[in-house]
């Protein structure tokens, strides 16, 4: 296995390239399918949220916040009312973690996991690509299917993810799952916490579709039909 | 290549039409409870998630985390349902009334119950909301009231009914049989504040507060799930933490 990047065509690209199957249909299908249930998972919690907008015991220290007592705007709320955004929420969670435990049972299972998981011998990499973005690298770095800071990306956000569901599990069991509330902080703690990753979630997407468009739009393509035609490699 | 399009085509139209389909209903969910077509879906899910909770997660053993009374929050939000405080008019005529499938009927003065085996523990205290706050409570375990009563084999709940409007809670027998499930009279060293359901009311640090009935009045043994104030208006039934 050459974890090496393929080196770029040295040669002038074919005018038209033929179309190779990058992603599986699983990746595709938990790909959407993970947008779809994380933004009602974000829109029922913005609606729970209102029902104590902020962190910390009554009558102790809050956590410092520039959330304290904000309303979102209606049209970002999923629930009507605390038991409606509930219900949302608790029915979500079952979809949702099951397309994860998908998404990563297929990833080891392929093999894909490879072209994804950032490991200490892509940190040259990433700092190469770096060098790239800051313009102090002139040509593109070689690389596989994925660069090291994409694969830096996608690790960190499997974790968020992760993160994501024990802190909702902390919160929503803190009596019976009291070793995993303690771990993170406490019960107000761990609401912190889980409040936190939407706004890192919300702006891991944003980039991710800023990049796509920016950078490669070929691939928005490969992740609705599964062919792609861009100018970088499907496999490592 | 024309031959392999065609079917990539309609997959993608499908996959296409799947998504925009998903989205436009998600974002005319917003602000909404999901109507009558999805609402009784999410409250059947909402019903395994009890089962989940009660059957799975719930240990009738472990026990919630204690603190001292110097952790005890500066101040525990008191609620009723009622316009005003609910008071008793005559709080000396006051009984806990105990029946339904029980063989022994009672009832308990508030003497009756102080007379009981006492329990005192200073917990955190969790709203479905999303605060927490740390208090001290004095009472007597439902263990030892069911106990007295006897229940029948076919009694598998309890519901707790109030003189706080039309509020009450129906509980799972193992919940209500939990250690740290009590009839508290008292809270933070003082008799139960008005505020916070004098004379007698429901406590657990292992339940959301709005299965803790206060203001109480009687405790009715059944086979039948029994619903409650906030239960039959969609929030989960279970609410064990």
């Amino acid at each position: 296995m050459s974890d090496g990047p393929t080196p770029p065509a040295n040669a002038a690209p074919p005018p038209v390239r033929a179309p190779v199957c990058r992603h599986h249909w699983i990746v595709r299908v938990t790909h959407w399918a993970t947008l779809l249930l994380v933004t009602g998972m974000i829109a029922s919690g913005l609606q729970i949220y209102e029902a104590y907008a902020r962190f910390g015991n009554r009558g102790g220290p809050l956590f410092p916040s520039p959330f304290d007592g904000t309303q979102f705007p209606h049209w970002t709320r999923l629930g009507g009312w605390l038991a409606g955004a509930l219900n949302w929420h608790f029915a979500l969670m079952w979809p949702l973690v099951t397309v994860g435990l998908l998404y990563l049972g297929y990833l080891v299972q392929s093999g894909e996991w490879r072209a994804l998981l950032f490991r200490p011998r892509d940190v040259r990499g990433a700092i190469d690509m770096t060098r790239y973005y800051l313009r102090l690298r002139p040509d593109h770095p070689p690389q596989g299917k994925h660069n090291p800071l994409q694969k830096l990306a996608y690790t960190s956000i499997y974790l968020l993810g992760a993160v994501a569901v024990l802190t909702g599990l902390a919160i929503y069991k803190p009596v019976q799952l009291s070793w995993l509330t303690a771990l993170f902080g406490g019960f107000q703690a761990t609401r912190y916490w889980h409040f936190w990753i939407v706004w890192i979630f919300v702006a891991f997407t944003i980039t991710h579709v800023i990049l796509v468009f920016a950078v490669d739009p070929a691939s928005f393509r490969a992740m609705l039909t599964g062919w792609y035609r861009g100018r970088f490699p499907s496999r490592d | 290549m024309t031959e392999s399009q065609t079917p990539r085509l309609d997959r993608r139209a499908f996959v296409t039409l799947g998504v925009a389909g998903g989205a436009a209903s998600l974002v005319a969910a917003c602000g909404w409870d999901g109507g009558n077509a999805v609402r009784p879906r999410l409250l059947d899910i909402s019903r395994l998630n009890d089962w989940v909770g009660e059957k799975i997660l719930f240990s009738p053993t472990r026990l919630a985390r204690t603190y001292t009374p110097a952790q005890r929050s500066a101040m525990l939000p008191g609620y009723f349902i009622s316009n005003s405080v609910p008071t008793l008019e005559n709080p000396s005529a006051w009984r806990l009334r105990v029946d339904g499938l029980v063989r022994q009927p009672l009832d308990l003065s508030l003497d009756d119950l102080m007379g009981m085996p006492r329990v005192t523990y200073t917990v955190k205290h969790h709203c479905v909301e999303g605060w927490s706050a740390i208090a001290t409570w004095h009472g007597v375990p439902v263990s030892a009231v069911v106990q007295r009563c006897q229940p029948l084999d076919a009694a598998r709940y309890i519901r707790f009914v109030s003189f706080d409007s039309d509020y009450s809670n129906g509980w799972d027998m193992a919940s209500a049989l939990h250690p740290q499930t009590i009839l508290a009279y008292g809270m933070n060293d003082n008799p139960l504040p008005p505020a916070h359901g004098a004379p007698l009311r429901l406590y657990s640090p292992t339940k959301l507060g709005y299965k803790m009935t206060k203001y109480l009045v009687s405790l009715t043994f059944t086979d039948k799930r029994p619903g409650g104030y906030w239960e039959d208006q969609g929030y989960p039934w279970f609410a064990g933490i």
